[in-house]
């Protein structure tokens, strides 16, 4: 028997039909609608293996980890047309409305199911206990939003995808991080790689298709605290760019990774600010208390930002524009009146109900950020007594929540007017063949948010079993020996054992870098040059030149990156994965020659929004050999027809390319 | 706001390979200090990087023995406060306790089904292989209605 151990791993190797990669709300969606129709194929004579992977726990996995309190995606009542027009809207006219449409249509069935597994979702007077699919009317916190108990959320939902799937066949605490492209056609994927966290093993997946749903990007900027608090990201701290950065590192075209999120939020716990404005219609003011979103509304105009406007219906990340220009003038700290807000609601209501919105107001924290109530309780802030500062954070990438970042992926040919560049077979496969995708991963498609995100993963696992019986007797081959791809991903654990001895502190050594000042290195350099919270999100060419030079050389020292035990090996691939993610974030700004997000980031060189030349999508690809970056303009159309109340903007048509 | 392990309550969950927080924390923070070489308390879990904790509190509302606890960052907020969920099986109690020694107290519900009952495919459609190629449905069928007028090209 061999004797393994660090720095020797033990090797396992396995073949299937489809793997799942990532635990998260989408990897379960798949998981719930793989099943019914592998059990399908299987009576038609295909007989389909499918595996999940997970680097956590599926139970508390994924941005829902924590619990939500709101369902951000559902239709209800509405039409999934006005759902389309809402997200194109908020992500200032480009979005792939095939991909979107499609989330709209199939969304609420996802939430049904979420509610007859155990999800508590909110109901309004008199409809208490009567389920969704029964007609009850639940409370909405805006147009698109539900109110739910959803301490559990996730647990739930792990739950269902679990039993769905079969205990066998979901393999957790393995960090996958290399996707394998197939000896014969590198334009295909054959399999993917990766380690336990737990064990020394390494393990070689080889497959016919899989799902690559491993969530956004947080910390590849500096974020506002930089001591014990740097975990307190908005998003989940763990997601870490390992979707875009597998995807990328595999031939993927990447789509609109330009696009960031700057959520506002309460300052240092990053509590979410939705149902304080939408619930309890509680307002932002300035230092003086003055409304500065009118005062400052004709600072929209100069840029054309106002054609993305109608009155105080405009993109969130004008809304941020209009503050932050509060406070670069000085006029700062941006406060949530919250009293005022409570004392109003209060007027109309018995004691008991107030306390009872009270507790609404704390759940609201409770279910998804729990820290910010430890903010608050540490301060002395009692929300119906004491107003709160509002900041906004540093940037984040992601494509399910209010960004759109992410790959380009084929969409559903059903719908009318979808042009040709749309589609090329199977809904949700990206440009590599058999790699798809859902969630953060599909871009172009912003707010999915958790229910969308979960409908998508099932939307791309019933087109992934279409394209397993399409291949069912193509065998994949992997590019290189299994020997190397070892060798590759145990790279910093060699780097340790080779030059440990060399100095006396183990974390000061010329040979190389750890994992946490690589970190450091890469938020250091996307701060200050790439529209980080130091320069208020502003960057321009030449800031993008230096960045460019020194994010080169911290690619170059990447294959340096040590790990002195596993904990330290997932820590140095989740840096990888960010620095790739980075690097296209970086490289699309630098393409856009425009401000398309003003309030997110800004080319100070291009202030304006160029509808005539950047009405469209920023596509790239990555050379993982070279290192080199291909861009180019993808034409955006319009397949849901303007509104009346929609902005000017909206109804220009994407410009030619 | 890293979460702590108590050493009064810790008991390693006793002797087992894994801890329940190991086995839950999404980041891969909490570790069971076999020999007490790595904090001087054998077999009793640790966050081993306090800096990356989300404050999801996964590991907390797991622990068995209620030995896990949140010290508020300590780069951004001030001592002597406290939030501390005990959950159940159908609901969570929280007790927040602020640092001028003022309470607050809040239950609510987290689940309306008992664990473990979830029935994936109980009551729902087969899949029809006649619909793989069909955008405009999953299995379960639960498709919403559009008004297909408002697409410009119909």
């Amino acid at each position: 028997m061999a004797d393994y151990g660090f720095g020797n791993p033990e090797v396992i190797e396995e073949e299937v039909d489809i793997l799942i990669i990532g635990g998260g709300m989408a990897a379960c969606g798949a998981a719930f609608e793989i099943m019914r129709w592998v059990e399908k194929a299987k009576e038609q004579g295909t007989d389909i293996k499918v595996k999940l992977v997970d680097k956590a726990a599926m139970d508390r996995s994924g941005a829902v980890a924590q619990g939500l309190s709101a369902i951000n995606t559902y239709m209800g009542e509405n039409d999934p047309a006005d759902y389309v027009r809402y997200v194109r809207g908020d992500l200032m006219g480009i979005v792939r409305e095939d991909l979107v449409y499609d989330i709209g249509r199939h969304v609420d069935d996802s939430v049904h199911n979420f509610e007859e597994w155990g999800l508590p979702v909110w109901k309004q007077p008199g409809d208490e206990g009567k389920k969704l699919t029964e007609g009850g009317k639940p409370v909405r916190s805006g147009r698109w939003q539900i109110m739910i108990n959803g301490e559990s959320y996730k647990w739930i939902v792990a739950e269902a995808a679990k039993k769905a799937l079969g205990i066998d066949n979901i393999q957790e605490r393995v960090f996958i991080v290399k996707l394998l492209n197939d000896k014969n056609d590198p334009g295909r994927v054959a399999g993917a790689a990766g380690f336990s966290v737990r064990e020394d093993k390494v393990y070689v997946y080889k497959f016919k298709a899989c799902l690559l749903v491993c969530g956004g990007v947080v910390n590849i900027f500096r974020p506002r605290s930089v001591g014990e608090g740097m975990g307190r990201a908005w998003y989940p701290v763990w997601n870490a760019g390992s979707t875009y950065a597998m995807a990328a590192e595999a031939g993927a075209e990447l789509t609109l990774m330009e696009n960031r999120f700057v959520p506002a939020r309460f300052k240092d716990g990053y509590g979410p600010v939705g149902a304080w404005f939408l619930l309890f219609k509680a307002k932002a003011m300035n230092a003086n208390g003055d409304d500065y979103q009118e005062q400052n509304y004709e600072d929209l105009k100069p840029y054309g930002y106002d054609a993305y406007a109608v009155g105080f219906k405009m993109g969130t990340c004008l809304r941020n524009h209009l503050m932050m220009k509060e406070m670069k003038e000085g006029r700062g700290p941006i406060f949530m009146d919250t009293p005022t807000a409570m004392a109003k609601l209060a007027e109309t209501m018995t004691p008991k109900e107030i306390k009872h919105l009270e507790a609404e107001a704390w759940e609201d924290f409770l279910d998804m950020t729990i820290g910010q109530c430890g903010v608050w309780a540490g301060e002395n802030i009692e929300p119906d007594k004491e107003m709160s500062e509002l900041m906004p954070t540093e940037p984040y990438l992601l494509g399910s929540h209010a960004g759109c970042a992410g790959m380009w992926c084929s969409g559903p040919e059903d719908l009318p007017g979808v042009p040709d560049h749309y589609h090329w077979g199977y809904n949700r496969m990206t440009t590599v063949k058999g790699l798809f995708t859902a969630g953060d991963g599909c871009g172009a498609s912003g707010h999915k948010f958790s229910s969308g995100s979960h409908v998508e993963g099932r939307i791309a696992a019933k087109s992934m079993v279409k394209f397993v019986m399409d291949n069912k007797d193509w065998t994949p081959e992997l590019d290189r020996p299994v020997e190397d791809i070892v060798e590759e991903i145990y790279k910093p654990v060699r780097v340790y054992l080779e030059h440990k001895d060399y100095t006396t502190a183990i974390d000061v050594n010329p040979n190389y870098i750890t994992p946490r000042m690589f970190q450091f290195r890469l938020q250091k350099i996307m701060d200050e040059y790439v529209g980080g919270v130091s320069t208020m999100y502003q960057t321009n060419a030449a800031m993008l030149k230096v960045a460019e030079r020194k994010l080169e050389m911290l690619r170059e020292d990447s294959f340096k990156m040590r790990a002195k035990d596993l904990h330290e090996l997932l820590r140095a691939w989740e840096n990888f994965h960010r620095l790739i993610a980075a690097f296209a974030h970086m490289k699309h700004i630098q393409f856009r020659e425009e401000s398309r997000y003003p309030g997110y980031y800004y080319r100070a060189d291009y202030m304006n929004i160029d509808d005539d030349n950047w009405k469209c999508f920023v596509n790239s690809t990555y050379d993982r050999h070279t290192g080199e970056w291909k861009l180019k303009k993808v034409p955006y159309v319009q397949l849901i027809k303007p509104a009346e109340d929609e902005p000017e903007g909206i109804g220009r048509p994407g410009c030619a390319v | 706001m890293p979460t702590y392990v108590r050493t009064d309550k810790c008991d390693g969950c006793k002797g087992q390979d894994k801890t329940a927080c190991m086995y839950i924390c999404p980041h891969d923070l909490m570790k069971l200090d076999k020999d007490g070489s790595f904090t001087g308390h054998a077999m009793k879990a640790f966050n081993q990087e306090p800096d990356q904790c989300w404050e999801c509190y996964s590991c907390v509302k797991i622990c068995p023995q209620q030995a896990i606890e949140c010290r508020h960052y300590a780069d951004v907020v001030p001592l002597g406060a406290s939030v501390q969920p005990l959950r159940g099986s159908d609901s969570i109690m929280w007790t927040i306790k602020f640092r001028n020694g003022n309470m607050k107290r809040f239950k609510f519900p987290i689940r309306t089904t008992p664990e473990g009952s979830i029935q994936p495919y109980a009551n729902k459609p087969e899949a029809s292989l006649d619909e793989i190629t069909d955008h405009s449905t999953l299995f379960t069928k639960g498709t919403h209605a559009g008004d297909m007028s408002q697409f410009a090209a119909s």
